[in-house]
């Protein structure tokens, strides 16, 4: 034969030959990248504390999927950087001022038992990040809930200790809020810029929107979860978190504050333990506002992101099973 | 530039059509033999109608359909026949095929011409497109005559020609519109005529805006054809899509274009119709692109079905260094080859070779992060995502309730997944393994 094939091999397999830019690891960094602003700004405000805490998460995530993987010779997978984004959320998602204990047990919590004793990297049930801190709160109470004042690039290890803003709300009402922050108008701002006593990459809403603005232009996370999850939290709050007569609450003061933006768009979209379907990601945000409001205005804590998004964990495969696709041709088609 | 015809959801890989998109098409020249399938289209292969030793002329039945989907085979060259046994086939299989080696005369049987093909009622022309072994040549090779007879409660009013051309890569239906349009066009007016339709739509995506020209050209005078540019967006020449972009009617799940009264044709068929029954030919030569980084010259060629792939491959100049991977059509759909001894059949629409450079497919995947991304492109409206997890697991009956049997294995799933899950190969094991 005249034309022959000697300088490689060929390679058989199945269509399509072809294949798209995306890999699990450039989404994973691409969403790590997109939380920068949020952590820069957890450093203006709580300062060496806010690195403290958040390498630790990160450190420990890293390495304990190392050695998990490592001891049951599973193929080491930190390079898609799934576990060194665990370690990010779950450090965003803790008080300022921390034993160095806490967080490493929390992130041994989510990438451990949450994660790779589930099989790993898509078969976990609930977002692990958000186990880790569940764990925390519930472990050691008092710690969790030790607010720091942000003190801007003048952070001190002895900032004051304070109440958040929806801790304020909840304990001492509206009024009391208002006093602290002085008007409406400051108080919205002060939120907006992020200063304000909180989890340590939770309180700037501005950074955290700028990194979900690129996600979203990326293709990364649509609107189907976040912008159900705040219109619910916006409704609710509106219709029934004002004192007294329904249709006086402030919606703008719940959608701010706590870690609703946070969790709206970087803690509840994550595909793994959200549903897959759109139309199931629609229910599924719903119900992260709807339990977040019952437990911000009729439960024991402050804030109820956390608690609200597990719990829809629990409902996403059910979700994705009663959610059907739009199969081409199954609803219209006849001819005209 | 106008609104452009499309479907929702698919992909949209780098198109990389400019290596032979200004290629004319050009002659391949006379194989020394031939090996010609028996069984080159959907439907029952056809039965050997010479023997070894026997000295056939181009044009001349070697082999006859047997039955109603089925389809003859002639010959594309004039020789002897030298050999009757299985072959290896362009599908990875091996097909009983008959070998004859050129005599160099490239001598035709006289055939039939019709000036007044316009004037031939529908039955004449099925039984000349019949004869002639026409199947699809856009890539399923579905015998064609059976196509354009319906059954009678399903009444046709429509016949879109599908020039979209939408696998990355693949030029021969852009070069066919734009160097042969009088002849497509006619080709869609002899099968509107066998259909008794008086609408016909010519759908083209809008990366080739020269055919688009092109074919207006020509239809200019037609009152009832229409050149209907197409968003360029894969898989827009899916039957399905393309129905779907040009009339807005969705072809119901495992249902077929006729449920909703339309006809679809690739071009190709289209001209080979038109070349069957004005000159009488039947379907011995089709145009493939043969193209990728991995061929030295890409070139748009006219070849003889039956012409091994070795031969088409030297005359672009053989293989550049870096050539790693053989597909028989477009890279989405296309078939990998391992040898090069394959026969060009009716439905090979191309030969592309990629190289290192272009991706190739790693082995390792992982598991599913449940993205959506594949749900976000199934042009089926499938869930790919739940359809690859139950194989994987093997629980292949609850594929079913996923419709696994509306996919048609575009490969999009697959293209954009970010775990690199072989999606396709994933549903073909399934479809394997359940019983529809």
């Amino acid at each position: 034969m005249a034309v022959e094939k000697k300088t490689h091999p060929l390679i058989v397999s199945v269509s399509p030959h072809i294949k798209g830019e995306e890999s699990v690891s450039r989404i994973m960094w691409t969403v790590n990248l997109a939380l920068l602003p949020s952590f820069l700004m957890s450093l203006y405000y709580f300062g060496p504390r806010a690195l403290f805490v958040t390498a630790l998460c990160v450190i420990t995530a890293v390495l304990s999927e190392y050695i998990f993987q490592k001891s049951l010779k599973k193929k080491i997978t930190l390079s898609d950087g799934s576990a060194f984004l665990t370690g990010l959320l779950l450090g965003m998602n803790l008080p300022p001022s921390l034993p160095f204990y806490i967080p490493i047990a929390g992130s041994f919590m989510a990438i451990v038992i949450t994660k790779q004793l589930f099989g790993g990297l898509g078969y976990n049930i609930f977002n692990p990040a958000l186990i880790g801190r569940a764990f925390l709160l519930i472990s050691w109470p008092k710690a969790m809930t030790i607010w720091k004042e942000p003190t801007a690039v003048f952070a001190t290890l002895d900032a004051k200790t304070t109440a958040t803003p929806l801790g304020i709300l909840k304990e001492e009402g509206l009024g009391k809020l208002l006093e602290v922050f002085g008007d409406k108008a400051n108080l919205y701002t002060q939120l907006l810029i992020g200063n304000r006593a909180g989890s340590l990459g939770e309180t700037s809403v501005i950074a955290l929107l700028l990194g979900a603005a690129f996600l979203l232009y990326r293709g990364y996370i649509t609107w189907h979860i976040p912008f159900s999850f705040l219109g619910t939290v916006a409704l609710v709050a509106w219709v029934f978190g004002g004192k007294g007569a329904l249709f006086t609450g402030d919606p703008i003061i719940h959608l701010l504050s706590g870690g609703l933006i946070l969790g709206a768009f970087f803690m509840a979209t994550d595909y793994v333990t959200c549903p897959t379907i759109r139309k199931g990601q629609i229910i599924f945000g719903i119900g992260c506002g709807a339990i977040t409001m019952l437990i911000r205005l009729k439960g024991g804590y402050p804030e109820g992101v956390m608690f609200a998004i597990l719990l829809m964990n629990c409902f996403a495969p059910l979700i994705d099973r009663g959610v059907k696709t739009d199969l081409f041709g199954a609803t219209k088609g006849q001819k005209k | 530039m106008s609104k452009t015809a499309t479907f929702k959801r698919g992909i949209h890989p780098e198109e990389v059509k400019e290596l032979t998109a200004s290629t004319p098409i050009i002659k391949a020249n006379i194989p020394e033999r031939v090996v010609i399938p028996l069984s080159q289209h959907t439907g029952a292969p056809a039965k050997h109608e010479v023997g070894i030793g026997d000295l056939v002329k181009k044009y001349q039945l070697i082999g006859s359909p047997q039955g109603f989907v089925s389809s003859p085979v002639h010959s594309s060259i004039s020789g002897k026949v030298i050999a009757i046994a299985d072959f290896p086939h362009p599908s990875g299989k091996m097909i009983p095929s008959i070998v004859i080696e050129s005599d160099g005369k490239d001598e035709g049987i006289s055939s039939k011409e019709n000036p007044d093909y316009l004037n031939l009622n529908p039955d004449e022309i099925k039984t000349i497109i019949r004869d002639a072994g026409i199947v699809g040549l856009g890539g399923a090779a579905f015998p064609t005559s059976v196509k354009l007879s319906p059954p009678k409660e399903k009444s046709i009013d429509t016949v879109i020609l599908n020039g979209a051309e939408c696998e990355p890569y693949l030029t021969a239906d852009h070069r066919l519109m734009l160097e042969q349009a009088e002849g497509v066009v006619n080709g869609l007016k002899i099968i509107m005529k066998s259909l008794d339709v008086n609408r016909g739509y010519i759908g083209i995506e809008n990366n080739k805006p020269d055919a688009i020209e092109k074919m207006r050209g020509v239809i200019s005078t037609e009152l009832n054809i229409e050149v209907i540019p197409l968003k360029v967006k894969y898989p827009q020449g899916a039957e399905k899509m393309l129905i779907k972009a040009i009339t807005n009617r969705e072809v119901p799940p495992r249902g077929l274009p006729m449920d909703v009264g339309v006809v679809v044709q690739n071009v190709g068929t289209a001209f080979a119709i038109y070349e069957a029954v004005r000159y009488g030919k039947p379907l011995i030569e089709r145009v493939i692109s043969i193209t990728g980084r991995g061929i030295k010259e890409p070139k748009n060629m006219k070849v003889k079905i039956g012409t091994l792939m070795s031969d088409v491959i030297e005359q672009c100049g053989g293989f550049t260094d870096g050539a790693v991977k053989i597909i028989m059509g477009g890279p989405m759909m296309g078939f990998a080859q391992w040898r090069l001894n394959v026969p060009m059949v009716k439905g090979t629409s191309g030969i592309l070779v990629l190289t290192g450079d272009d991706y190739i497919p790693s082995e390792e995947y992982f598991a599913c992060i449940h993205c959506g991304s594949c749900i976000d492109v199934c042009p089926m409206g499938l869930n790919p995502s739940m359809l690859s997890i139950l194989s994987e697991k093997a629980h292949y009956e609850g594929t079913k309730e996923y419709n696994l049997f509306d996919c048609f294995e575009c490969g999009s799933c697959a293209y954009v997944c970010p775990s690199n899950r072989p999606m396709v190969q994933f549903i073909r094991l399934a479809k394997l393994m359940v019983k529809p």
